[in-house]
């Protein structure tokens, strides 16, 4: 497997300027014949459509959901970071890129991080343009808050609502393009193959999720933005549709996945009330702005909240991190609470939970600012909870959010597969083994906006290729291997339904390969899943058939690559010997418990190659390389 | 806690619906309404047969995709949530609840409670948006807007696109789906340019869709899980009767 990152010549600030400079272009009257392909429409896919095609490309855009504008991002609450310094407190590209390499504790890739943090300021421009209704002062300017691991305010946001109405913006202007005939959108659309012709990514099969009907769309370049797999846990804040297929098959079809085990876990999600509970809500990071996270400092201490002394509580967050307090990051803050909570100092039903209390911020602020900052989310905590956060702290336990990990992809945002482009949350380039706070909006817009734009020309630029017909051989034979799996699925009329299955994985899983994890027990896991993963081809039941809406046979073909992607997960924590970010090896800490990073051993991005059924996965490497930010212990003491 | 479901199955568009009673036991009222579908869908499925299928995402109350009619009203009992957002505690102990897709002509029905929203796309589609290509438009803050009207504009822009609206509506008007978007734009300076174009290109299309005409009872804003006021639907005939007069 080759993996050339082709990062740029030159000092690291300088990168993306001679990358630019190199690109090859496709002239304006030669776009129109070139067909993209566009999976996903979050914001990475929205806004990588509505760019491409203003460009002049042919761009088809595939959905799950019924409208495009109901992707995944549309959830995010809290913010978008970028370097506008526009507080005057110190913020630069240069320091958004370092904290971002920190936060990821230093298993990013630099080149692109940097880039990251360079175009961000881009970001706000371009939504502010298209009338994305930002927070604004009094004087009718843009308005920041502050979000975990950074000491500045950088973060722009709309309410509590900032992904659904930057979603809307590329939604919208995607749609614009639509309108003129240059996007084509297929919405319940699910891809369910990535074809490859001469080595080159070229086509994908999908299945109409209203007929059942299976049919191949051939392009000249193939963009995934499906978003990211922590559903792989059963619990977690991802949308219930949210899943790694579209990026599973592409590994199967020869892209590398890198870094599979690095996923985070988010410190501030609702904890989980019952069996039945099928899904995780997050409670915005930006509630640690003037929320105080506290336990009792006694084992035990079963008094109501209100009933507890100042002198009795164990704020451990500000306690523990000085520096940073109560905005330290999330797998730090997420271990903590962890930590807290074992020693039986949780509180709420199981122990498992602390306080989020907003009680000094409401005296010293009042309760109508506190409204105008967060009150969307305190109502979505009482719907939930029955609870007055403005009279009892919140409860709050983590949560899987987010996976830094995902397909392998060079500077220019491509995977080994030529032509196959991977952006946003489906690619592992930015986050390292941490993401921090209101970055995932930033890299998704990033990506779409103002990078893929340019470095996808080059690809049809150089790369010489013919576009198949939707009827060659290679996609005839995806089709029929889509319908014979589908077909197997229907067949089996087992007597265990799809959710159990799921939701036995993901208890291996968040056991073995969450927020701790040990060779042991992902050896035991390496066991448990295979097993249930058998069990699953035997047993499952699937009702109904494949001829109009089945969302059980959906969720089940979903689920058959999360047992394979689980096992790919245990795999790289047990081959990475080392705690970096949101990968806690109990086997690897310091004395106080903190992450203990080995960059002389695995400074690298592990990456995965399939080779079949029969033979386990290839675990290759690329270097990362330090020139702008020195390897350093990541502390936030 | 224990429940007594009516729910409308209804395999396709082509194969005629009916009302399915389903017992809901061993509830908790700290149950979502979702979950408690998942929960009856599990036993459902645990015999062989289809579950009830019905929209649902990120059961946040933001996605939009949910979207029920629970005794008579769209997302349920509760004000200003959706679906999603409901939880069991708003019933009582041995109800019967009556489960209903959004119905609507220009919400042609899917299967059991999932019903075809994408008409809302066409109408963004026509007019929804300001025509600016991604490259290197000015400084954000080389354009202030003043709070007030970047407030309104974002309590216009928080629409989910869910359809309670037209669900609710005796005509099945789009009314106030439309007026949000409209409203969301044309406050704000950078949505001028386009002001007049976008009224009357979103309403054009909103009667091309099939949704009925507006007598302003209401009823969408006593629905909106978004709490959108119908205040944006008078703001919407005034930039409508503006262009048209201003554009004969």
């Amino acid at each position: 497997m080759k993996l050339d990152a082709r990062i740029p010549s030159g000092p690291v600030p300088q990168k993306w300027s001679v990358c630019k400079r190199d690109l090859k272009l496709v002239a304006p009257n030669n776009k129109r014949k070139y067909e993209i392909l566009v999976v996903g429409t979050g914001l990475a896919g929205s806004s990588a459509a509505a760019t491409l095609a203003e460009l002049g490309y042919q761009v088809k855009v595939f959905c799950l959901q019924d409208s495009p504008r109901r992707a995944h991002s549309v959830a995010a609450q809290g913010g978008i970071n970028a370097a506008k310094n526009y507080q005057n407190d110190g913020d630069s590209v240069h320091r958004l890129f370092y904290d971002t390499i920190k936060g990821g504790d230093f298993r990013s890739r630099e080149a692109n991080v940097f880039r990251l943090a360079e175009v961000s300021v881009n970001i706000i421009d371009q939504c502010a343009a298209q009338g994305v209704p930002f927070a604004r002062e009094y004087s009718g300017y843009l308005t920041n808050r502050s979000f975990g691991g950074a000491q500045v305010s950088r973060t722009f946001y709309a309410r509590g609502q900032t992904g659904q109405q930057l979603l809307l913006g590329c939604y919208q202007a995607m749609l614009r393009q639509a309108h003129l005939g240059q996007v084509r959108i297929f919405p319940r659309t699910e891809m369910l193959d990535l074809v490859v012709v001469n080595g080159h990514a070229k086509g994908i099969v999908v299945r109409d999720l209203l007929t059942g009907k299976i049919s191949s769309h051939a392009g000249d370049a193939v963009v995934l933005a499906t978003g990211g797999y922590t559903n792989v846990f059963y619990l977690s804040t991802s949308g219930r549709g949210s899943n790694v297929t579209a990026i599973w098959r592409a590994y199967k079809k020869g892209a590398a996945f890198a870094n599979p085990c690095f996923t985070q876990i988010h410190p501030t999600c609702i904890p989980v009330s019952g069996d039945y509970q099928s899904k995780l809500t997050l409670m915005s990071e930006s509630l640690r702005n003037d929320g105080r996270v506290w336990v009792p400092k006694q084992p035990g201490d079963k008094r109501p909240p209100a009933e507890i002394p100042e002198s009795d509580r164990d704020y451990y967050l500000e306690r523990m991190y000085p520096a940073y307090g109560n905005l330290a990051p999330r797998d730090i803050s997420s271990r903590a609470t962890k930590r807290v909570c074992d020693e039986g100092r949780g509180v709420g039903p199981g122990g498992l939970g602390v306080y989020l209390d907003f009680s000094d911020a409401l005296r010293r602020l009042g309760r109508s600012v506190i409204a105008e900052r967060y009150g969307n989310l305190f109502e979505m905590y009482e719907e939930i909870t029955a609870e007055n956060a403005y009279e009892t702290p919140m409860r709050i336990y983590p949560a899987p959010h987010y996976a830094m990990g995902g397909l392998w992809v060079d500077y220019h945002l491509m995977s080994n597969l030529p032509g196959l482009f991977v952006i946003g949350e489906a690619n592992f380039s930015d986050h390292g083994a941490n993401r921090l706070g209101a970055s995932a909006l930033m890299q998704g817009l990033a990506d779409g906006y103002f990078i893929l734009p340019y470095t996808i020309g080059n690809y049809i630029a150089t790369a010489k290729q013919t576009r198949p017909q939707p009827d060659a051989a290679e996609f005839r034979e995806s089709e029929a291997e889509v319908a014979a799996t589908i077909k197997r699925l229907l067949a089996i009329r087992g007597k265990k339904t799809v959710r159990q299955f799921h939701k036995d994985l993901g208890k291996i899983l968040w056991e073995k390969c969450g927020m701790a994890r040990t060779a042991a027990g992902l050896q035991q896991a390496l066991k448990e899943i295979p097993t249930l993963r058998e069990e699953f081809w035997q047993n499952v039941s699937v009702p109904g058939d494949d001829a109009d809406l089945n969302q059980s046979l959906e969720h089940a073909g979903r689920v058959a690559d999360f047992f394979e992607l689980g096992e790919l997960m245990c795999r790289d924590a047990l081959a990475r010997n080392e705690s970096c970010g949101g990968h806690f090896r109990e086997e690897y800490q310091t004395a106080d418990g903190e992450c203990q990073r080995n960059d002389t051993e695995f400074a690298h991005v592990a990456c995965w190659e399939y080779r079949s059924a029969q033979q386990p996965p290839v675990r290759h490497i690329e270097p990362l390389t330090f020139e702008e930010a020195h390897l350093a212990e990541r502390s936030y003491k | 806690m224990k429940l007594k479901l009516r729910v409308w199955r209804q395999k396709n568009a082509h194969t005629p619906g009916q009302f399915v009673e389903y017992h809901a036991d061993n509830l908790n009222p700290n149950m979502s309404f979702l979950e408690m579908l998942d929960v009856v869908n599990e036993q459902i499925a645990a015999k062989g047969e289809e579950p009830i299928a019905f929209d649902h995402d990120c059961r946040e109350g933001i996605c939009g995709a949910c979207s029920c009619v629970i005794n008579g009203e769209p997302h349920g009992p509760h004000d200003k949530v959706t679906t999603c957002q409901t939880y069991l505690r708003s019933f009582q102990d041995g109800a019967t609840v009556t489960i209903e897709p959004f119905r609507a002509n220009a919400f042609p029905l899917i299967k059991d409670l999932v019903v075809d929203r994408t008409a809302f796309d066409r109408i963004i589609q026509a007019g929804g948006y300001i025509s600016v290509g991604t490259g290197h438009p000015p400084d954000a803050n080389s354009l202030p807007v003043p709070k007030p009207l970047a407030d309104l504009a974002m309590d216009a822009a928080a629409c989910i696109g869910c359809g309670a609206c037209v669900a609710a509506c005796k005509n099945a008007s789009a009314m106030l789906f439309v007026a949000a978007k409209v409203s969301h734009l044309n406050l704000l300076p950078q949505g001028q340019p386009e002001r007049d174009v976008r009224a009357l290109a979103m309403v054009d299309q909103m009667d091309k869709e099939g949704f009925g005409a507006c007598t302003v009872t209401l009823s969408c804003q006593a629905v909106c899980p978004k709490g959108i006021s119908g205040s944006f639907i008078a703001k919407m005939n005034r930039d409508f009767l503006r262009a048209m007069l201003l554009n004969p």
